[in-house]
């Protein structure tokens, strides 16, 4: 019998490059800066490196495929090192990957990386391209905001908000991330914005302004993970270990059939069942300390609320207007500033996410330190919210 | 005297007129003498339609009436066809439901081309009913005359026996080296000659010597003629026409000049079909095409057409248009203005034709499938079910006609769209099939969740760099 992930594996040392329009470096530059932060901070020689997992989710205006580019951009051939690629979820695969592989007992150390330069293509948004022959035959072809703007029409017609008071709590979301990322020194974007030019900005798609959106970025970040007896045997006291890794993908139900009205994101509920089950949690909104989810759009931060089981169903504009999720409220959420304000270069964001609950278990975070948290969650959201996947990383303080 | 006729009609003119004042206040500072040619407004093509899906959109709803299986052929006339080679009536048979096992052709030219094809399956000697559609969206250059007189749009007449709306009594036809117009292979544009030579030497000479031939030879007098359908741009050539014929100045028809302009090829048709809108039992119609020659047609109204209301007729067309007076976007839509659209229009839309062939009947046909475990209705048809995740074959099932409603959507400003926002969301069909569509011709202030939506055949996308397109469904409000 399965016994999950809970446990099996400690994060010795993570790294995270500054995320933003990096003009100045390529990936290989990002790759490094992100992995040279890690080994210092695990103490470790990179020699002691036994397989890695590099993501990057859009390869064509990055380094190209393969994990070669990884390699010779770290300078470390000779071993297993595999490129993975599941949409926005690349980075947390890329985790999970070296996760497993440590857990399986098939090496001792372990190295997730991911990395994303979105700033090369000349425009702003997510590079376009081809979606496979016959999607590109049938289906329309929408922006990343154009997709997900569509749960406002689905929460809308569910619970009978109005469309003014959904814009407000999305504004109050965007908000808060700002509130946050002023005061990170890697976040992209390190300003605060007031409500009224959130709410009155330009629309990307209806009803989404362009505050309610996160920008694309370029950036790296990167985790080495062992065991936690290996951990302990290099001199790490507080721990941190990885209590869940979840991932969900859609098979067709939310485009295809009648079942999903829209108002929320299937696979998010589903992959957090299985990780609150995996990782022993009963009650999340009273358990889990802080979180970084996939704020992509301010719309999926709203509906992710309840889609994690923080907000009742419908519950998630009370609890946003009320600063529940605000740096000082019952969970804080996107403490780093998010996609949103951090940043989203793909193939890192799940690795960011958890850079930062790493930060914060270990009472890392400087002027953003939450007091004694123990539970940090993460979650992606690759896709469109009618045909997406969903990772969920829980990382915890191990109980001695 | 043959025993085919008319058996329904279907117009189609796009919902988008521009107004003609705006087209001259445009060019008032070099052509301030079009000014007297600024009136009233003209039906111009969105960015997504052309005489292929005009032309779908006519068949369909001229087929509404009896069954879509005994269609036997279809022509297509046009002198805008999409395609040179690549037949465009078999799209359109297609996308109308038609079946394979039927000829078809696409007719072209000149703009009598419509009525030839007529002609054709009126005096054809099959047993099965015909379809005849023509349209035209033809290009103008900026400020000129043509750009305020041509208009766009297509009609469908179904030909057969039996239950008739209007009898064939004849035609006749003549060819002529008069060319008041020509446009050669490969160019955009029509080169006009004066319109008072056209007039003169033109219509009132060649139009009078076919039309006589054949009242002579249908012994239908001048006088007995109801309905006298003459298209062309040139104002007063139909009166005189009549005149000079001695038909009743009263029997002279529209020529929808104020409201719609002239559709080309199809133009003849529609005024055919404007005719059989309030034509009486008994009543005669002669309808004349004109160019290189001419050609002219004699019905008589059965007592069937008390009774018969075409789903799409003419006065309906006309009246559902949308006043634009946007001039640029007429320009951008007909291609004579190329806009910045940004990087992100750099997309390669490139079709992979192994894969269109494959999923053809989905595509252009617009067939999904049922299950035949659970009985699900989906599209696009997988190899397994989407909803019990069964490997056996999915049923083909049409979901053209079926009814369906705005499941989700949204207004996205940031995708590359020719005619932005780009309204996209989940069509969800009454029957249980759903599928993320385009959705067009949306009045903003009128859409949201649970709005009844009906599908229309449109270019999807175009590839500039191979010049070809593809096309496929769009759902659009109902009524």
């Amino acid at each position: 019998m399965a016994t999950g992930i809970k446990d099996k594996v400690a994060i010795i040392g993570m790294g995270c490059s500054k995320f933003g329009e990096r003009w100045d470096c390529g990936t290989e530059h990002l790759l490094n800066e992100a992995f040279q932060e890690a080994l210092l901070d695990a103490g470790i020689e990179k020699s002691r490196i036994g397989a890695a997992w590099y993501g990057s989710a859009v390869d064509r205006v990055n380094v190209g495929t393969s994990a070669i580019p990884a390699t010779t951009a770290l300078r470390l051939g000779g071993i297993p090192f595999t490129r993975v690629e599941n949409m926005c979820a690349t980075g947390t695969e890329a985790l999970r990957g070296a996760a497993y592989a440590v857990a399986a007992g098939v090496v001792d150390i372990a190295l997730a990386i991911g990395a994303e330069k979105l700033k090369d293509t000349g425009y702003g948004g997510l590079p376009i391209g081809t979606r496979g022959t016959l999607n590109d035959l049938v289906l329309p072809a929408t922006s990343a905001p154009g997709g997900f703007a569509q749960l406002a029409a689905g929460y809308r017609a569910r619970y009978g908000v109005s469309r003014q008071d959904l814009k407000n709590a999305m504004a109050r979301v965007s908000w808060k991330s700002h509130q946050n990322g002023a005061k990170n020194p890697k976040a992209h974007l390190q300003k605060e914005v007031d409500l009224d030019t959130i709410l009155n900005a330009p629309l990307i798609a209806d009803p989404l302004g362009i505050y309610d959106c996160c920008g694309v970025s370029d950036g790296a970040a990167c985790a080495i993970v062992t065991t936690p007896e290996i951990a302990r045997s290099l001199g790490k006291r507080d721990l941190v270990t990885i209590k869940a890794l979840q991932l969900s993908l859609s098979a067709g139900v939310e485009i295809g059939t009648a079942d999903w009205d829209g108002s929320y994101v299937l696979n998010t509920r589903i992959a957090a069942q299985k990780a609150y089950a995996e990782a022993g949690i009963r009650n999340p909104r009273k358990e889990i300390s802080m979180m970084e989810v996939h704020d992509c759009f301010s719309i999926t931060e709203l509906v992710t609320m309840e889609d994690l089981g923080i907000s009742p169903d419908g519950g998630a504009v009370k609890d946003i207007m009320d600063g529940f999720f605000d740096a000082d409220g019952g969970v804080p959420c996107q403490i780093d500033g998010g996609l949103k304000c951090f940043g989203h270069p793909i193939g890192a964001t799940g690795l960011r996410m958890a850079y930062e609950n790493y930060l914060q278990l270990l009472g890392r975070a400087g002027k953003r330190q939450l007091k004694n948290p123990v539970v940090g969650l993460s979650h992606n959201l690759g896709g469109v919210p009618y045909n997406c996947l969903a990772a969920i990383a829980i990382l915890g303080l191990a109980t001695r | 005297m043959s025993d085919r006729g008319i058996k329904s009609y279907a117009a189609y003119i796009p919902r988008l007129r521009m107004d003609r004042a705006a087209i001259a206040a445009a060019h008032a500072w070099a052509m301030p003498s079009l000014k007297s040619a600024g009136k009233g407004e003209r039906a111009f093509c969105s960015w997504d339609e052309d005489s292929i899906t005009m032309s779908v959109d006519a068949v369909r709803t001229c087929l509404q009436s009896p069954l879509a299986s005994s269609i036997g052929s279809l022509s297509f006339a046009s002198t805008t066809a999409p395609f040179a080679d690549l037949q465009n009536a078999s799209v359109i048979a297609a996308a109308s439901g038609l079946r394979a096992d039927i000829s078809s052709s696409d007719v072209s030219g000149s703009l009598r081309a419509g009525t030839s094809a007529l002609i054709q399956a009126l005096e054809s000697a099959q047993t099965t009913d015909s379809m005849v559609v023509a349209a035209d969206n033809r290009r103008a250059k900026p400020a000129s005359l043509q750009e305020m007189q041509y208009g766009a749009g297509s009609t469908a007449v179904r030909i057969g026996t039996g239950d008739l709306i209007a009898r064939y009594l004849g035609s006749a036809s003549a060819i002529s080296q008069f060319a008041d117009h020509f446009r050669s292979n490969g160019q955009l544009y029509d080169y006009h000659w004066e319109e008072r030579w056209v007039r003169d030497e033109g219509y009132l000479k060649i139009v009078p010597e076919v039309v006589e031939r054949l009242l002579k030879n249908s012994g239908v007098s001048a006088a007995q003629v109801d309905y006298f359908c003459l298209a062309s741009t040139i104002s007063g050539v139909a009166p005189a026409v009549a005149k000079k014929l001695k038909i009743r100045p009263e029997a002279v028809v529209d020529k929808l000049a104020s409201r719609c302009g002239d559709s080309g090829t199809a133009h003849p048709l529609m005024m055919l079909a404007l005719a059989l809108e309030t034509a009486k039992p008994g009543q005669r119609i002669l309808v004349v095409g004109f160019g290189a020659g001419a050609d002219a047609l004699l019905f008589e109204a059965t007592d069937a057409i008390a009774s018969y209301r075409s789903a799409a007729t003419v006065s309906s067309q006309v009246a559902r248009g949308v006043t634009d007076k946007s001039y640029n976007k007429l320009l951008s839509f007909s291609g004579e203005l190329a806009l910045d659209w940004g990087m992100r229009a750099e997309f390669d839309a490139k079709t992979s034709l192994t894969q269109l062939y494959r999923s053809s009947d989905q595509i252009i046909s617009f067939i999904g499938g049922q299950c035949t475990a659970c009985s699900a209705i989906q599209f696009p048809r997988m190899s397994a079910c989407v909803r019990c995740g069964s490997d056996a074959l999915l049923t083909p099932i049409p979901l053209a006609d079926e009814a369906a409603k705005v499941a989700t959507f949204t207004a996205d400003w940031l995708q590359y769209y020719p005619a932005p926002p780009l309204y996209v969301g989940l069509v969800q069909f009454d029957n249980g099939a759903r599928t993320l569509m385009e959705m067009v011709d949306v009045v903003p202030e009128q859409f949201d969740v649970g709005l009844a939506l009906r599908m229309v055949f449109r270019i999807k996308e175009r590839d500039g760099l191979r010049h070809h397109h593809r096309y496929f469904w769009k759902a659009t409000p109902v009524g």
